[in-house]
């Protein structure tokens, strides 16, 4: 069973086709990269696998669980994070993690949410109110707020925009240790290539709604004759087909 | 399956929040208190002019200011947790969560009655102090006349919440108004039979009109008006299916058309 199946999804506002007819899948314990530039579908398509948007046509299936039908059982079991959603900034970081793992019905709440400060270094913010951290404490607090329930499947919207290099160093390592242990799906759209070519075994690229390449990292790299990921993202956004580059 | 304990979730965050937020505390409490200082003396001032119908006039206008504050803060409680989402940018967090519809629309409930509570106690035990009137000598009916009240409030919250969905923030004036708007027309002060004949129509589709006739009924002659409580429970019981399917429409196309991820302006 995917973690992950889309088949035929495409999104419609009036005149325009924000998604066109794309179909993926995400590999229970494998982490795919979703990259492309703004405008691109990322965000419409992540919206439309967490049930926040309803599909124009195609389907959808997540963790077994039809999004169209079952799409409260699939939630359970997954999570998401981005720093352009906040949490309730006057309460404090445990609260919220409290109030969250009500939410996702996580036994043992206290003890979940000493575990996840011990491992993503918040002990010292869990009193704080989450309004008064800087971006990239801000940033840790909702990838914890992600993981509270030890999701299977994770989504992440450029989860390390705002954070300094060394904290985004620290955060990728501790996805890749997450996703060895748990065995936890991860479907991540970003802007960062290098975290890309690190964290992903599998790319999706889009363009103007459409998935107009795929592959590993290195089949990408290899096919567009570059070095690195970046090259390939500039190339296929100013339309350089990998035989032209 | 609906689950208590993310019920329980979403009205910790709010007490959380209630908990840091005095200035929040004190706005529960601030308009009910100076709703009933300032009618509490009107109605004093009106009732030393009329000699012995004195107490029932203040029981009048005092115990409408009581039951009016009752769905006033009943439908703000539920709408403005909503609008906390939204300001808080949370809204998408709690939509991607397995909270199901009902289960927020519980949760919004339970805390407008918290707040409603908090708001109307400090009220009531001020007009017993000041202007001697005791709510609760309104007799066991009172818990009818509020139930219907607050369900008022909440209908007219869940069709606020609708426009929001549909409109954006921009509808968000709307829930400061619109029931303050209805007042005249709710016969909070006065009775139906005082307005205009073409205007009654509109006040009695509304059940507080019936509930404030009923609560007239109940201070000036000792009486039940059960028909006035058949007919507000009738009428809110319509209005609540069709607020409730005017939400879900609204739920639904906010989910179509993106507005879930955008909600704010």
């Amino acid at each position: 069973m995917q973690a992950i199946e889309v088949v035929s999804l495409t999104k419609r506002y009036r005149a325009a086709l924000a998604v066109d007819d794309i179909s993926f899948t995400v590999a229970r314990g494998q982490t795919v990269g979703l990259l492309g530039g703004n405008g691109a579908g990322k965000t419409t398509t992540i919206a439309m696998l967490l049930g926040l948007l309803v599909p124009t046509a195609g389907k959808i299936t997540v963790l077994g669980h039809d999004m169209a039908r079952d799409r409260f059982a699939a939630l359970a079991r997954l999570n998401f994070s981005s720093p352009y959603i906040a949490l309730p900034a006057r309460l404090t970081v445990a609260e919220n993690l409290r109030v969250y793992g009500h939410l996702y019905n996580v036994r043992d709440i206290e003890q979940r949410i000493r575990d996840l400060a011990e491992e993503l270094d918040l002990g010292a913010l869990l009193n704080r109110q989450a309004g008064q951290l800087s971006a990239g404490q801000k940033t840790r607090v909702a990838l914890a707020k992600a993981l509270v329930n030890r999701p299977e499947l994770l989504l992440l919207d450029e989860p390390t925009a705002s954070l300094d290099p060394d904290t985004g160093d620290m955060v990728r390592s501790w996805l890749e240790r997450y996703r060895a242990d748990s065995g936890c799906s991860i479907l991540l759209a970003s802007h960062n290539m290098a975290e890309v070519e690190r964290l992903c075994g599998q790319v999706l690229m889009m363009k103007q709604g459409q998935i107009v390449d795929r592959g590993s990292p290195a089949e990408l790299l290899n096919r567009y004759r570059r070095d690195d990921l970046e090259d390939v993202f500039l190339d296929i956004a100013r339309n350089r087909q990998a035989e032209e580059v | 399956m609906i689950s208590l304990r993310r019920i329980w979730g979403l009205i910790y965050r709010h007490l959380c929040l209630y908990r840091r937020s005095w200035p929040r505390l004190v706005d529960l409490a601030y308009w009910p208190i100076l709703q009933m200082t300032i009618w509490g003396f009107t109605s004093s001032f009106f009732a030393s002019r009329l000699g012995s119908n004195g107490a029932v006039t203040i029981g009048f206008l005092v115990g409408g200011v009581l039951l009016w504050e009752t769905a006033v803060r009943s439908h703000l409680g539920f709408a403005v947790s909503f609008m906390e989402e939204i300001w808080s940018r949370n809204l998408g967090h709690l939509f991607i969560s397995p909270l199901r519809p009902i289960e927020l629309l519980a949760a919004l409930i339970l805390i407008s009655i918290l707040r409603m509570l908090l708001g109307v106690i400090p009220a009531a035990i001020l007009a017993s102090v000041m202007y001697h009137f005791n709510v609760l000598s309104i007799g066991p009916v009172l818990v009818l006349f509020a139930a219907n009240l607050m369900i008022m409030g909440w209908w007219i919250a869940l069709g606020c919440i609708a426009l929001i969905l549909s409109q954006g923030g921009g509808a968000e004036s709307l829930v400061w108004s619109l029931l303050v708007g209805l007042s005249p027309f709710a016969a909070v002060y006065y009775p139906v039979a005082i307005m205009p004949h073409w205007l009654q129509p509109i006040a009695l589709i509304l059940p507080a009109a019936h509930v404030f006739e009923g609560m007239r009924a109940a201070i000036a002659h000792g009486v039940i008006a059960w028909d006035h409580l058949a007919w507000a429970s009738g009428l809110n019981l319509i209005w609540l299916i069709a607020a409730s399917l005017l939400f879900s429409h609204q739920f639904h196309a906010a989910r179509s058309n993106g507005a879930l991820m955008n909600i704010g302006e």
